[in-house]
């Protein structure tokens, strides 16, 4: 019982245009049947100051990640999360969030991980909601428990890990979503900032550098087609639809945000983010590391050509 | 070693009205506390340059210990969209302002630990509390030195 694709013109040109809901749009389906609002930021308090009415909060640090080992959440552990927050598995999803929907995009990745087949981002987020003046509410709402089945996690079709990234490198596209600062490794310490400690700067070889913010307009909605197309595709990255793609940043969640633009905007099937980023590779022993703002080349094959 | 000093009054205040909270009515008193920052003095209202700015990925704050006699005033500001920021800013700016510099000095670094925040807000989160109190140490240090 899916809501309805918003019909936006502008929309309609994506690869999946029912992936994306605009403003105007939401503001006039908050009552629809069976379409569930849910925010998603940064900052765990942000919710409390006001929230678009009717929409349930799910916090990544608090709700998706485990306390003690570093993953996410396992199918029965979602399968409360999700219906304690008044949701099914037909439920329509809309996500929104503070930071250019940062943490929305993330949890959109995370709930496709557990193949919930309707997730719509909010384009522009939370910051073009408020920036048009639209309502916001403290209440909080109560919702009747959803039916959520538990559903197994898939970490393959979605989702990288360090050994994936390592058989990857010279088979396809990696885009790396950091500063150039962070790419280059020029920034690596944060004085006086203690936590995410990272020991080594730069990038995974063959990493191309596009900033996430590439992605995005003035306003935070996501290009136009064409000019995503100009950025990730011929003339730009030179990403081919049948490619296989991984994303990565510092901690997957502003990769995230490219990686729903590939995967959803223009429509790239194999598009994998790998969610332990450059706090796991910038800390691992013996894995290729490039610095500087050269791409470097996949290991290995520099000796081999040496040998020749 | 010598004994860890106890808590200056108004951190052990805080700590307590955290703890006597059950977990989850403990991020409404963080958000009070982001409603209580108080505003900057008008000399750094003017010229926010005067505050030093954390350069960082997560929300962007801008603080200052300032000494004066010997006595420790913090003052932060960070944006309304930024409200666990403000909360943590708050806490330090109640917590620290008019202690002696010995005294900041003396605040165990892990107190953003202490407070009971570990499982509602993450100790990733609480980092940037940590980072601020650090920072404090050391303008305070500075200070001293000069």
């Amino acid at each position: 019982m899916a809501a309805p694709t918003d019909p936006t013109p502008r929309l309609a040109e994506y690869a999946h245009p029912e992936r994306l809901v605009t403003t105007s749009w939401l503001a006039e389906h908050l009552d629809e049947p069976g379409l569930v609002v849910v925010e998603s930021d940064e900052d765990v308090l942000l919710y409390e100051t006001g929230h678009i009415p009717g929409s349930v909060k799910i916090d990544w640090h608090t709700d998706l990640l485990q306390p003690v080992e570093r993953d996410y959440l396992d199918g029965a552990g979602f399968a409360d999360l999700l219906a304690d927050r008044g949701i099914s598995r037909d439920t329509t999803i809309v996500l929104y969030g503070d930071k250019n929907n940062w943490w929305a995009a993330y949890t959109a990745w995370v709930f496709t991980l557990f193949g919930h087949e309707d997730v719509r981002l909010l384009d522009g987020g939370r910051n073009l909601w408020v920036a048009e003046g639209r309502e916001l509410t403290t209440d909080v709402p109560t919702p009747e428990r959803g039916d959520y089945p538990v559903v197994e996690r898939d970490d393959t079709t979605f989702r990288a890990f360090k050994e994936d990234v390592l058989a990857h490198l010279g088979n396809g596209p990696l885009v790396d979503i950091r500063s150039p600062q962070e790419y280059t490794g020029e920034r690596l310490h944060i004085p006086d900032y203690p936590e995410e400690g990272v020991l080594r700067g730069g990038h995974i070889p063959t990493a191309h550098n596009v900033p996430w913010a590439t992605a995005v307009a003035q306003d935070g909605t996501y290009k136009p087609r064409a000019e995503l197309e100009a950025i990730y595709r011929e003339g730009g990255l030179g990403i081919a639809t049948d490619d296989s793609v991984i994303t990565y940043c510092r901690i997957g969640e502003r990769s995230s945000h490219t990686w729903f633009a590939l995967r959803y905007l223009l429509g790239i099937d194999d598009v994998r983010n790998y969610d332990g980023s450059w706090t796991e590779w910038g800390n691992a022993v013996r894995v290729p590391i490039v610095s500087g703002a050269e791409v470097g080349e996949v290991p290995g094959k520099a000796k081999a050509a040496q040998a020749a | 070693m010598t004994d860890t000093p106890a808590l200056p009054a108004a951190l052990a205040e805080i700590r307590e009205d955290f703890l006597a909270l059950p977990e989850r009515e403990r991020l409404q008193l963080l958000l009070e506390f982001s409603h209580e920052l108080p505003d900057l003095p008008e000399r750094y209202a003017s010229m926010p340059g005067l505050l030093e700015r954390v350069e960082e990925c997560q929300s962007p704050v801008r603080a200052f210990a300032e000494v004066d006699d010997d006595v420790v005033h913090f003052y932060a500001t960070a944006p309304a969209e930024a409200p666990t920021t403000r909360g943590f800013a708050s806490i330090l700016a109640q917590g620290l302002s008019g202690l002696s510099t010995q005294q900041v000095l003396d605040v165990p670094d892990d107190f953003p630990l202490m407070i009971g925040l570990n499982r509602a807000v993450s100790p990733l989160r609480l980092g940037g509390m940590a980072g601020m109190l650090t920072r404090a140490k050391r303008q305070v240090r500075e200070q001293l030195a000069a």
